[in-house]
């Protein structure tokens, strides 16, 4: 018989069997807050325009008229008025939900996998690697990320697709820095060290140590990176580098009405407003994220 | 000392002091119902584990604790004032003057970016109004007392640049550089080498021997206590359980919690391969403190009463008091 | 299990389970803008001792001597610049022994508990990592993980599936010590392991850690800084100074006749615990030297109070004694040029 110094029943803890963990706890810190709640209703709605835009929107997005040109808000059968070419502003602002969103949220996604890839493989090896690889990614963050953007677009050509691939290009390395600097704290903790004596090679540390520490920091921080990305995604169109006329996209659709900003400010304004609202909610969002996350642990 | 000190031996007088903390779901009662007295030119060690209550009762003292989430009740006083009903004013005053304190880790305490010697200058000149030439030279006394070897060169040494040891006794000095009566240690040794520590233990006492200096030392290490302190008052969740001489206290400790601490201390007295004795458990969650005597639930010489009577403070001699119902006062 | 272990034995009770042979570590400075290096932090330098099978070796030693990086030379978490490591006969990293299958017989435990567990895994899974790195199924890694929970004195109902930050320091470090068990090891490295606990929770986790110790057949390697715990603790102990041995031999006979100037400094800093015998004066004034540019010769020459200039000029070998203990001094090495005063040849003890 094992003489065990403590009996275990004396061992003070509460009965219950599961403690919540920590993504559970997130999650409850998370529901808490009002402003998360706020936030995340706002962009529920913003998702569900833009996926269900065509048919829920009272109009055709793409039917012209010019006896209809640039009327107010409010006036009859166009609750939001109309655009320079007659559109009803209503249908265009919901049917431009989708692309709008696609273009802001899409390349924040794709530079979250690739940076987080690129940024943790040089936060965990270190050395030489770690060198250049981020002095790499250092040649790019040099650049503002608007005038990267601008520039790439210029080399790639217009279009939606182009637009796509320089935006991501641009959020590559904020996140990338962001991740190795994670990952480099994580790397100098014991546990990692218990598991190197363990016997476990580089790749089976980093799944299962390594990851599940690193990719809620760079989460919340890519999630800050999304209202960045749509106003320049709408920059880009604005500046006829991204969606091409007559498509619905909001930044497409502040260049387009420019010249209305005499005659209908109002007008002009909507889809200035929309961007707003966007990035308004996913910076609370990331905010309200990132406080939930900083459970003392 | 065998008669009770007159009152004007008495520099810090400590009366039913409450300290707690309303951070958390529950308050969280850190230190309840303290006793203390310090005469002039004593050393007491405040010794217990982590969550005993003996940090927070230091710093209770200098009055540290964020006002909003503390309430504190009783009274400190300190050479005749209450700190407990000092406005911010005069704790500004108050502090650092009559009543210094060294910390376990200088590099938190100290300013990384002025050297040395400027942060005990300028600790120099807000107390008193001499030239800075002047008080250069006190900040050069100052190093000399606390045996910093090449005192001129290490005054103009940053923090960082300084060994450990360097640091503590560079900590110690600018907490001596406004003449304090008293100065309050948290466990200032805990952080060094085994060789260092007993040099700063002896330096401590050097200086109470030389400037009459009152200290408050608080630690863990019933060892340090022992090589430094007059008298030792050892803590309990929140509680002062046992008070009393050094020598009594290791002698003929009186409390089951001294008397199990000093078993489980590892010393070489112990043959080697039998079991040390332990304290089943584990110190207890202040904020959910059960009835009766709060050490009930790890004694080893606990009855059914004390799980329902609160102890009181039992004097066993006219120094010497613990605070457990088993105890018969000797008159 | 302990089948397993008699089966991994190679040498027999003679062979030591350890064997270091002239393990150097330096660790290189910041390097100036052409790329020299402006220093070298001589951390371990040149250090050979062997770790007997089923003994517990005490190492102390204070800030800079090289315990912590010595430890983790040993279970190779650090490259050594050179020197040998040779485990119950076979050169680790060698044909004999690859690194793997030296993993699974060597652990280590480390000072901060907290730290040690990744905060996203219950514990559990914190302690069936191992075993399912080396290829044993989950079901049965997570069955090993709750048994061991019991005999490290943790109820698995209550605590398997909860999270670090819900425990205390000394349950932790029973987990880390489960953890360390997970892959039925031969030695086991504890590095500081009860030092940031407090007393009471210490005594209980050094009781634990003895039980283990018989029931598993294990060796430990027991680094501290706290003399009174290693004393009680060790069979051998080595001190440490500058990145070199200066002292290794029973623990007894060298808490009671400490040979090496050193070592008697290191114990007699021990607070006494006797307030009638207090310490007077510090057996050591400075502190420990930088080990970027140690004194030469005898590192210890410039604190010692039996310094002679030959003390200066050669550095003494880790010399055997008549009586076992091993001692890397001058005063005993029999034919140095240490002038000894009195006519007898070695200094009274």
């Amino acid at each position: 018989m094992l003489n065990i110094t403590v009996d275990p029943s004396k061992v003070p803890a509460p009965i219950f069997e599961r403690s919540p963990g920590y993504w559970e706890n997130v999650a409850k810190r998370f529901t808490r807050d009002p402003v998360a709640i706020g936030a995340a209703v706002v962009i529920l709605l913003l998702l569900f325009m833009a996926l269900f835009g065509q048919w829920i929107a009272p109009m055709d997005a793409y039917k012209t008229s010019i006896m209809t040109r640039l009327k107010p808000i409010g006036f009859e059968g166009h609750p939001l008025g109309t655009d320079e070419l007659g559109r009803d502003m209503l249908t265009r602002l919901i049917v431009g939900a989708k692309l709008s969103l696609f273009i802001g949220i899409t390349p924040v996604i794709i530079a979250f996998i690739i940076g987080s890839v690129v940024g943790i493989t040089a936060g965990f090896m270190g050395g030489w690697i770690n060198s250049i690889i981020m002095r790499t990614i250092d040649v790019f963050y040099a650049f503002p990320s608007v005038l990267l953007a601008i520039a790439l677009s210029g080399v790639l050509g217009a279009g939606i697709t182009n637009s796509l691939i320089s935006l991501t290009i641009v959020f590559i390395p904020p996140i990338a820095r962001v991740a190795e600097s994670v990952t480099t704290q994580i790397r100098s903790r014991d546990f990692v060290e218990a598991a190197r004596a363990s016997g476990a090679n580089a790749l089976t540390i980093v799944r299962v140590h390594v990851l599940g520490n690193v990719l809620g920091p760079i989460f919340v921080y890519s999630t800050s990176l999304i209202a960045v990305s749509m106003i320049l995604a709408s920059g880009l169109s604005f500046l006829g580098l991204g969606v091409k006329p007559p498509e619905p996209e909001w930044g497409l659709m502040l260049n387009t009405l420019r010249t209305a900003i005499y005659v209908q400010p109002w007008i002009a304004a909507l889809p200035g407003v929309m961007i707003f609202i966007t990035s308004i909610a996913f910076n609370m969002l990331s905010d309200s994220l990132r406080s939930a996350m900083e459970i003392k642990d | 000392m065998s008669e009770m000190a007159t009152t004007t031996d008495i520099l810090v007088d400590i009366q039913n002091l409450s300290v707690t903390f309303n951070a958390g779901k529950k308050p969280v009662r850190a230190v309840d119902g303290v006793n203390l007295r310090v005469t002039s030119g004593e050393v007491i060690a405040l010794i217990g584990e982590s969550g005993s209550g003996k940090s927070v009762t230091l710093r209770s003292i200098l009055k540290l604790h964020p006002p909003r989430r503390t309430v504190m009740q009783g009274s400190i006083n300190v050479a005749g004032r209450d700190v407990l009903q000092m406005s911010a004013d005069e704790l500004d005053a108050f502090r650092g003057n009559d009543v210094s304190m060294i910390f376990q880790e200088p590099l938190l305490a100290l300013d990384p970016v002025y050297t040395v010697g400027d942060q005990i200058i300028e600790a120099i000149l807000r107390h008193e109004k001499i030239s800075r030439a002047q008080a250069k030279a006190r900040a050069l006394a100052l190093f000399e007392r606390v045996r910093i070897p090449s005192p001129e060169r290490r005054l103009n040494a940053y923090p960082h640049e300084m060994s450990g040891g360097m640091r503590q006794r560079a900590m110690i000095s600018l907490a001596l550089a406004s003449h304090p009566k008293l100065l309050l240690a948290d466990e200032p040794t805990t952080a060094l080498d085994a060789t260092v520590q007993i040099q700063i233990l002896l330096l401590l006492r050097e200086l109470q021997r030389e400037l009459g200096l009152s200290v408050i030392f608080v630690t863990h290490d019933i060892g340090a206590a022992v090589e430094v302190a007059d008298r030792i008052a050892v803590m309990y969740a929140g509680r002062i359980v046992e008070e009393g001489p050094v020598r009594s206290i290791i002698r003929d400790p009186a409390h089951p919690y001294t008397k199990a601490l000093l078993r489980s201390v590892a010393h070489g007295s112990f043959a080697k391969g039998t079991r040390l004795e332990t304290i089943a458990g584990s110190p207890p969650d202040l904020a959910n403190l059960p009835p009766g005597c709060s050490f009930a639930d790890r004694c080893g010489e606990v009855t059914d009463q004390c799980r329902e009577i609160d102890p009181k403070e039992v004097w066993l001699n006219k120094q010497h008091r613990a605070r457990c119902i088993r105890l018969v006062p000797v008159n | 299990m302990t089948d397993s272990k008699k089966s991994n034995d190679q040498g027999g009770p003679a062979q030591p389970l350890l064997s270091v042979k002239g393990l150097i570590k330096h660790f290189a400075l910041q390097k100036d803008f052409i790329g020299r290096s402006t220093g070298v932090v001589r951390a371990v330098d040149d250090i050979d001792f062997d770790v007997r099978k089923g003994e517990t070796l005490g190492v102390v030693g204070e800030s800079g001597c090289g315990k912590s990086t010595t430890a983790r030379l040993i279970m190779n978490l650090l490259d050594r610049n050179e020197g040998e490591i040779i485990f119950d006969g076979m050169s680790v990293g060698g044909n004999d022994l690859p690194l793997k299958s030296f993993r699974r017989q060597a652990q280590m435990v480390f000072q901060d508990s907290y730290a040690s567990l990744n905060p996203r895994l219950t514990i559990e899974d914190s302690i069936a990592f191992s075993p399912q790195v080396h290829g044993v199924p989950k079901r049965e890694a997570i069955e090993r993980a709750r048994d061991l929970l019991v005999r490290v004195g943790l109820e698995p109902r209550r605590f398997a599936e909860r999270y670090p930050h819900e425990l205390s320091g000394g349950q932790r470090q029973r987990i880390n010590i489960a953890r360390a068990l997970a892959l039925q090891p031969r030695l086991i490295v504890l590095d500081e392991a009860v030092s940031a606990l407090d007393k009471s929770v210490e005594a209980q986790v050094l009781n634990l850690l003895l039980d283990l110790k018989e029931e598993f057949e294990l060796t430990y390697v027991f680094i501290s800084h706290d003399l009174n715990v290693v004393r009680y603790v060790s069979d051998r102990v080595m001190v440490m100074y500058l990145g070199q041995v200066v002292e290794i031999g029973d623990c007894e006979t060298m808490f009671k006749t400490p040979r090496h100037p050193y070592t008697k400094a290191l114990l007699s800093s021990i607070p006494s615990l006797d307030p009638d015998n207090r310490t007077e004066e510090p057996p050591l004034t400075g502190d420990p030297p930088n080990p970027i540019n140690p004194p030469s010769g005898c590192r210890f020459h410039t604190r010692c109070v039996h310094v002679q200039p030959v003390c200066k000029e050669i550095m003494p070998k880790l010399i055997e004694q008549p009586d076992g203990q091993s001692v890397a001094c001058l005063m005993f090495e029999p034919k140095s040029a240490y002038q000894h005063k009195s006519i007898l040849l070695e200094p009274v003890l």
